[in-house]
């Protein structure tokens, strides 16, 4: 495995499927960033409250529900997106760096 | 409830029509599930393995209790129920992570269960297997209940409206007919083909069925709670604003918290293990699932809000919010989309409790029962046939009792409340698997111990926080140990570990519980050393990727004789099932006889086939060895090892052992061969003693005849009396030298230790030995013989004397003479050769005339032939010796006396 050296380089086609595994991997991240978001809504100021603080502005369901389900279906055609783009047929040339980071790019 | 226009006997037929589409809906699923067997069987229908099926079937995570309780959660705290959907979501949508390196790690290590898992990446620990399996069977039981409760509560609300009085339902019968169903169901299609690590392609089928149905239920309910009784999409929404729920006020904690509760949950839940890997098709289906999965839930959970605002609008204030989905089509008298609703609701609850039993049974069968069944058998059972059946029954078995269990957990809370919240309880459970779950995927330093460790501590704070206080005060856990902590420490108390007070009980208890797994887990890990097992697996798991490709590895085409895996394949199967197997294989490549090709399809395909037996690792193995492919589990390797050190060991004992048998057999014969020696010289020695004593003996007796019978002139007389006294004179000697012989060879000789010289001793034997008469003359040169002695004098002359008269006896020349020599040499040692001039001793006879009755020739019989023998046992004493020396001419006697005190004297005193 060593002794076969990664170019440093690769194609054009290759690139792009590393960067979408690269999207591929952020993708929980973004998740969890805009999933938390409505927690910044309450009560600014006091980040995570609960109770009187609440009350003082009073954030609507209805707007983080409508915020949620949009963002979900975001999610989801996002992830379609990528998933579809990272075909499989190259994989065979994936695997020098089994973790993940640190591949050439 | 909602007192209809309708007459009682209308009502009453909503239930039995109830019971008919239930009963017609089973039917529908078996028939699904036995077709899709069966077309799975011939090898057709392609839409069997589409990504779309593999997505439906992960819908298992969508259980009843999320079917009404998301409802009823959001009726009580709002949209903090999607957090249960959050979590998963953020899962699918990072695939590329977790679940990618699951599933290939699952393919690629034939993996069954997460029990199995776990136990592989650690070097294949037992212990670790059981704990995991326990820990699920403990997490899932009471899940399986809640299920069991919630079929059973739909069909009661069913009941109830039908009958306002009172329902006269009985939920002990309809739970346990459900179980029983279950549990039929289940095993029908569950343990058909015994294949743990092969699809399940009849269930599965059914599992999207149902996913269909659940989806197609609460859509519908969405639609028409919405378009039905909310007035459109702004009317609900208004609805909303106007309820109790308008407010978004959820405890961030408890936002976080529980998404990532569902998250970790929803990567250990073990049903979400069976279908997510085991039930895995191929690689690729995660790509299509990645984001029609996230897409499902959001539907799932769409119209869980307006359900809830508006049911909590319209219904009375004491209605279950649990069975709004149910009662409030049967309150707008839809009684059509109720039943489907109760539809949707029953398969949540029958694919979740199928596809987890399924799991458990698994797990239970494979770790628990068969290694217990394997140690009784005492392994001489492995190559027989009955392993299949034994694994089967384990299987069935092990499905009907947790069905029981889930049923009697069921009776034993009596449902309610309690039952409720076992949810998120059963969620923080199973979640204590995932540091050992991620862990050993991604860091090659986690160590066996450390997960047991870890996994160890995770169950106890789990069960201290959060499992034992759900009972209720005083049931488990006292009440003061619930105010005040144990042993009264208040950094103890159950639901404020070190003074954390602020968190909801369940996120508590999460974070604690996983904090401190976790924790344990990572510091026993760096502070042990991994067994060699364990360090290999662990590689292979970590770099997964490296070592594996997308696709299942096959069988590359190798040696493999059939007939030998025919045979072998006999063993564990059974030998219908295995010709069968064959001979279709056989068909396939389109050959007479039921030998096939041992192409990498018919390889991996018997590979399969065996794996459910005798379980994937070991179906590999075997197949390995036959086949000559060097791709063997290391565990197997191990064996290999440990079995040949042993062998080594044993082979190595025992050639210690038979060395030191032939050196004792060696022994035994060397004391065999000197007690033969002695056997015959003892022998020899009595015959010739006889031999001795009877010369003598036979001239008295004859010559005493004679004087006995009388007539003889004196002189006669005279001669014969002479005859017979020389003769009992010469008995007596014979008899006295035998004596002491005796005497001196057993050591009982007193020596008279004296001063004495040399020449005197001489002297006196010489006269003794009456040599000085009859031309017999004797050479001494007397100033070399002045020297002084210290020993037995007596013995010492005896000794001279025998040497002297025999040369006398023997010396037949004409002018005989001996000839005495002392030399004494400069340590001491006195040397005294007595030298004659006759014919000396032959050769052949020099040898042995120190023996007992050894004589040089018969015919000059003066003694017995022991004088030599007791000169030699007298020098022997004395501490020295007398050796014949062979000279020109003459015999030659040499006579060795030690220098001081003789060895035997020094011992005497």
């Amino acid at each position: 495995m060593s002794t076969e050296r990664a170019p440093l380089f690769v194609d054009r086609r290759a690139y792009y499927r590393r960067r979408m595994a690269d999207a591929a991997r952020l993708m929980p991240v973004l998740g969890i960033g805009l999933f938390m978001f409505p927690l910044f809504w309450i009560a600014p100021g006091t980040g995570v409250t609960e109770g009187a603080a609440a009350a003082q502005s009073p954030v609507r369901t209805v707007t983080v529900m409508v915020y949620l389900f949009l963002v979900w279906i975001g999610l989801a055609v996002a992830s379609g997106v990528i998933s579809r783009r990272l075909h499989p047929e190259p994989e065979a040339k994936e695997p020098l760096a089994p973790g993940g980071a640190g591949a050439a790019e | 409830m909602h007192p209809g226009a309708r007459g009682p006997q209308s009502e009453m037929e909503i239930v039995n029509v109830l019971v008919l589409v239930s009963l017609a809906y089973v039917a529908l699923l078996f028939v699904v599930a036995f077709a899709a067997d069966r077309a799975a069987l011939k090898g057709h229908a392609r839409w069997l393995h589409s990504p779309l099926i593999y997505t439906l079937s992960l819908s298992i995570y969508c259980t009843a209790w999320t079917f009404y309780g998301a409802v009823g959660f959001a009726a009580r705290s709002g949209l903090e129920f999607v957090t249960i959907y959050l979590g998963p979501t953020l899962v699918m949508i990072g695939w590329w992570w977790t679940l990618r390196k699951m599933v290939r790690v699952g393919r690629s290590q034939r993996i069954t269960s997460i029990a199995d898992l776990v136990s592989s990446r650690f070097g294949k620990s037992n212990a670790l297997a059981v704990c995991v399996t326990l820990l699920a069977v403990i997490g899932t039981t009471p899940y399986i209940a809640l299920q069991l409760q919630s079929v059973t509560l739909s069909y009661a609300a069913f009941a109830e409206a039908s009958r306002p009085d009172g329902g006269q339902i009985n939920e002990v019968t309809t739970s346990l007919w459900v179980a029983a169903g279950l549990a039929i169901f289940t095993i029908l299609f569950g343990t058909r083909n015994l294949d743990a690590n092969e699809r399940h392609h009849g269930l599965v089928m059914a599992i999207a069925l149902e996913a269909v149905v659940k989806l197609f239920a609460l859509l519908a309910v969405g639609v028409f709670v919405v378009w039905g009784l909310g007035g459109g999409v702004n009317g609900t929404l208004a609805r909303i604003d106007a309820s109790a729920l308008a407010d978004f006020e959820v405890p961030g904690s408890r936002w976080v918290g529980l998404t990532l509760l569902s998250a970790a949950a929803f990567i250990c839940l073990p049903r979400m293990f069976q279908v997510m890997v085991v039930e895995n098709e191929h690689e690729g289906h995660l790509r299509t699932a990645s984001w029609a999965f996230p897409a499902y839930l959001m539907l799932m959970s769409l119209f869980v809000v307006p359900i809830a605002a508006i049911g909590l609008d319209l219904l009375p204030a004491g209605a279950n919010p649990d069975m709004f989905v149910l009662t409030l089509p049967l309150m707008a008298g839809q009684e059509g989309l109720a039943i489907l609703s109760f539809l949707g609701g029953f398969s949540s609850a029958t694919s979740m409790v199928i596809v987890a039993a399924i799991a458990l049974s698994t797990m239970v069968s494979n770790h628990v029962v068969m290694p217990v069944w394997l140690w009784l058998t005492d392994d001489s059972a492995v190559m027989s046939g009955d392993v299949r059946q034994v694994a089967l029954r384990a299987r069935r078995l092990s499905i009907a009792v947790i069905l029981f269990l889930g049923y009697l957990y069921f009776r034993l809370s009596g449902g309610g409340a309690a039952l409720a919240a076992i949810g998120l309880i059963s969620f923080v459970g199973v979640a204590q698997f995932l540091p050992a779950l991620v862990g050993g995927l991604f860091w090659r330093g986690a160590i066996r111990r450390g997960a047991l460790a870890g996994l160890g501590i995770g169950f106890a704070i789990w069960a201290y926080c959060l499992c034992l206080p759900s009972f209720g005060p005083s049931a488990i856990l006292p009440q003061t140990v619930l105010e005040n902590g144990a042993f009264g420490l208040t950094a103890l108390r159950p639901q404020a570990l070190f003074g954390v007070s602020s968190l909801d009980p369940v996120v508590h208890a999460f974070m604690w519980s996983v904090s401190f797994n976790t924790l344990v887990f990572i510091v026993v890990s760096l502070v042990s050393f991994p067994q060699p097992a364990e360090r290999l697996q662990g590689a292979q798991f970590v770099n997964v990727f490296a070592h594996s490709t997308p696709t299942s590895r096959g069988w590359s085409a190798g040696m493999a004789q059939s007939e030998d895996l025919l045979i072998m394949t006999q063993r564990i199967m059974g030998a219908r099932e295995a010709q069968a197997l064959f001979s279709a294989a056989a068909r396939d490549q389109g050959l007479i006889g039921n030998l096939p090709e041992t192409t990498p399809d018919f390889l991996a395909r018997l590979e399969r086939a065996l794996a459910g037996s005798v379980g994937a690792a070991t179906a590999h193995a075997m197949i390995s060895q036959i086949v000559g492919r060097a791709v063997v589990s290391v565990q197997d390797l191990m064996a290999v090892a440990d079995e040949t050190a042993q062998i080594m060991e044993y082979s190595n004992r025992l050639e210690a052992k038979t060395e030191e048998q032939e050196r004792t057999a060696r022994q035994l014969r060397q004391v065999n061969e000197k007690l033969t020696q002695i056997s015959v010289q003892k022998d020899a020695f009595l015959s010739q003693i006889s031999h001795e004593l009877r010369t003598p003996m036979t001239s008295i007796r004859a010559f005493s005849d004679i004087l006995r019978e009388g007539g003889l002139s004196e002189t006669e007389l005279q001669k014969y009396a002479t005859i017979i006294y020389d003769e009992a004179i010469r008995l007596t000697r014979l008899l006295d030298d035998l004596l002491d012989l005796s005497v001196l060879e057993n050591a009982q000789i007193v020596l008279n230790l004296q001063h004495g010289r040399l020449d005197d001793v001489l002297d006196r034997a010489i006269a003794a030995a009456g040599v000085s008469n009859g031309g017999f003359t004797v050479k001494r040169d007397r100033a070399s013989e002045q020297i002084d002695l210290y020993t037995d004098l007596d013995r010492l002359s005896q000794v001279f004397i025998n040497v002297i008269s025999n040369a006398r006896k023997y010396c037949d020349v004409r002018d005989p003479h001996l000839r005495i020599d002392v030399v004494s040499d400069p340590e001491g040692e006195l040397v005294v050769d007595f030298t004659d001039n006759g014919p000396g001793i032959p050769a052949d006879k020099q040898a042995t005339i120190f023996e007992k009755f050894a004589r040089v020739s018969e015919t000059k019989a003066g003694g017995a032939g022991l004088g030599l023998a007791i000169c030699r046992e007298i020098m022997t004493r004395l501490g020295g010796a007398i050796a014949y020396v062979p000279v020109t001419s003459g015999a030659s006697f040499r006579v060795s006396i030690p220098p001081g005190e003789p060895v035997s004297v020094r011992a005497a005193q």
